[in-house]
């Protein structure tokens, strides 16, 4: 049978998943525990013990300075800036989107400041939010906006106008009014198309968030890889990068079921 | 005869491009009017103005002796060949949609009784177009011809003044047509409907219709095909129909070769 016609059974493709993660993860053990066998010092490649022995420490007991537990101290700053970003990018892409998408002169007005502002590179501006912003949360919740918000406006704008054009006049011939047709026609359409932007969206914001919790925090995800990264503790920095990822497939996951949840009538006929 | 929707000397040019050329069009109230010609003859250009999707570049058009805006409006009613109904909405929710609009200008959704008036009403629109078991089937879930149906329920609850098909039926099976030839014809009869069709198929055309227009160029100039436009090059009113009609498809030959 030719490979491009094979069916993948569910089981079959969670096995088939689980196989270059496992042999990635007994090549990693096998490389660790050659290196600590030869140099039981070893810093670049730890052992899952030293791992959990240094984890530990982080989860369980209060840091001496602060009194916190940084793990999770880290977990909820990052998260809670990723959400606000997230969530600002969203509304905004939303209401500004549809609007743009709806209407023409919105669109022709607005339009090339939009495009404008999507093709500067949102690092270049790091160093002006920090001048206007400080130093503090709003300057990151505002690099995670500023370099994903009008990624997804323009995107939920050209879906909205790439409606067909049938619809739109049915819409009107039904007597909807501009606001009655991007209230009950528009909008509920882009939704769908939302959440998949928000889902792109995801690994650019990781990013924005890393990188401004890099330059200047003093706490978060971000902020501890690159803080132990001066004494090569590597039994930290793979753990949370480990961690970030499980983050982001979870939060991946779960957009994909609301989506499928909230509006069936995008995911296919079979609903 | 009073003409419902009359076309003053109508032309319709893109840039250079003429499409439409001194097009003088009365319509009567209750007419079926089929329209064919050959693709490229400005026959969904005439519907695309008529419906207002378009402004026309030259002369008046007039609905009931008032002029028509150039903006699509809830006196006519449209079923397109495609994408005539919204994928987000449930056939009910479809049907109903043009009754929020006009009774909830901000919310376009209503509550309570009158919602309960409003799905009453849309339900019956839905039994008449043969949809009453399917109401909440979303149209991904519906066949091509279901979809139309439900395009034709949605305009009808309306009630508008003149119902605009274009190619409604060019994308279903020979099979499918014909019910829904049968289907328009009563709805025809029943709602006392004015109709403009736009269509590919001439058997269609004559068997429905009541009256049957051909556009397409009186005139051709070889090295500059463009400058010259379409109009209406026959008009054939069709006396037979009207009693016909009522006894729904009428099958001129049985082989269907469209």
């Amino acid at each position: 049978m030719r490979w491009v016609n094979r069916r993948i059974r569910r089981r079959q493709g969670i096995l088939l998943g689980a196989i270059p993660l496992l042999a990635l993860a007994l090549t990693y053990l096998v490389i660790a525990a050659s290196r600590h066998a030869a140099n039981p010092n070893d810093k670049i490649f730890p052992i899952p013990g030293a791992m959990a022995e240094a984890m530990a420490r982080l989860l369980f007991e209060p840091d001496q300075l602060s009194g916190r537990l940084l793990f999770w101290a880290d977990t909820f700053a990052s998260l809670q800036r990723l959400g606000l970003g997230l969530g600002i990018s969203t509304l905004s892409a939303l209401l500004v989107g549809l609007v743009l998408g709806a209407l023409p002169p919105v669109r022709a007005t607005f339009g090339p400041l939009v495009t404008g502002i999507a093709v500067i590179p949102p690092i270049a501006l790091l160093p002006i939010l920090f001048i206007a912003f400080g130093l503090g949360e709003t300057s990151k919740v505002a690099l995670i906006v500023i370099g994903i918000a009008p990624f997804m406006i323009r995107d939920i704008a050209a879906h909205v106008s790439a409606l067909p054009q049938e619809q739109i006049a049915k819409a009107q011939t039904l007597g909807a009014s501009s606001w009655q047709l991007m209230l009950r026609v528009a909008l509920p359409q882009a939704m769908p198309r939302l959440i998949q932007a928000v889902r792109l969206s995801l690994g650019p914001a990781w990013v924005f968030l890393i990188s401004a919790e890099a330059i200047a925090s003093d706490i978060g995800l971000g902020y501890r890889i690159f803080l132990v990264r001066r004494y090569l503790s590597m039994e930290i920095i793979l753990p949370y990068v480990a961690w970030i990822a499980l983050l982001a497939v979870a939060m991946d996951i779960l957009l994909v079921r609301s989506s499928r949840r909230l509006f069936p009538w995008a995911h296919g006929a079979a609903h | 005869m009073s003409a419902l929707l009359s076309l003053q000397n109508v032309w319709v040019e893109y840039g250079e491009k003429i499409v439409l050329e001194r097009v003088n069009l009365d319509i009567a109230a209750g007419s079926f009017v089929s329209i064919i010609g050959p693709s490229g003859a400005g026959k969904s250009s005439l519907l695309r103005i008529v419906l207002g999707q378009e402004a026309p570049t030259r002369g008046a058009m007039l609905l009931d002796g008032e002029p028509l805006t150039p903006e699509c409006g809830p006196d006519r009613g449209v079923v397109f060949q495609r994408y005539s109904v919204f994928p987000h909405l449930t056939a009910l929710g479809n049907t109903l949609f043009g009754l929020e609009c006009e009774q909830a200008p901000f919310s376009a959704r209503l509550f309570g009784a009158r919602r309960r008036a409003a799905v009453a009403e849309a339900r019956e629109m839905l039994a008449a177009v043969g949809l009453g078991d399917s109401a909440d089937l979303y149209p991904a879930q519906m066949s091509g011809g279901m979809q139309q149906r439900l395009a034709i329920a949605q305009a009808l609850v309306k009630r508008p003044r003149i119902l605009l098909l274009d190619e409604p039926f060019g994308a279903l099976d020979p099979g499918i047509r014909q019910d829904m030839h049968t289907l328009i014809t009563r709805l025809w009869n029943e709602y006392a409907l004015t109709v403009i069709m736009v269509t590919h198929d001439i058997r269609e055309a004559f068997s429905l219709g009541t009256r049957v227009l051909t556009l397409d160029k009186r005139r051709h100039d070889p090295h500059a095909p463009h400058r010259f436009g379409a109009t209406v090059v026959y008009d054939l009113p069709l006396s037979k129909r009207a009693s016909a009609a009522s006894t729904g498809g009428i099958t001129i030959d049985t082989v269907d070769n469209n």
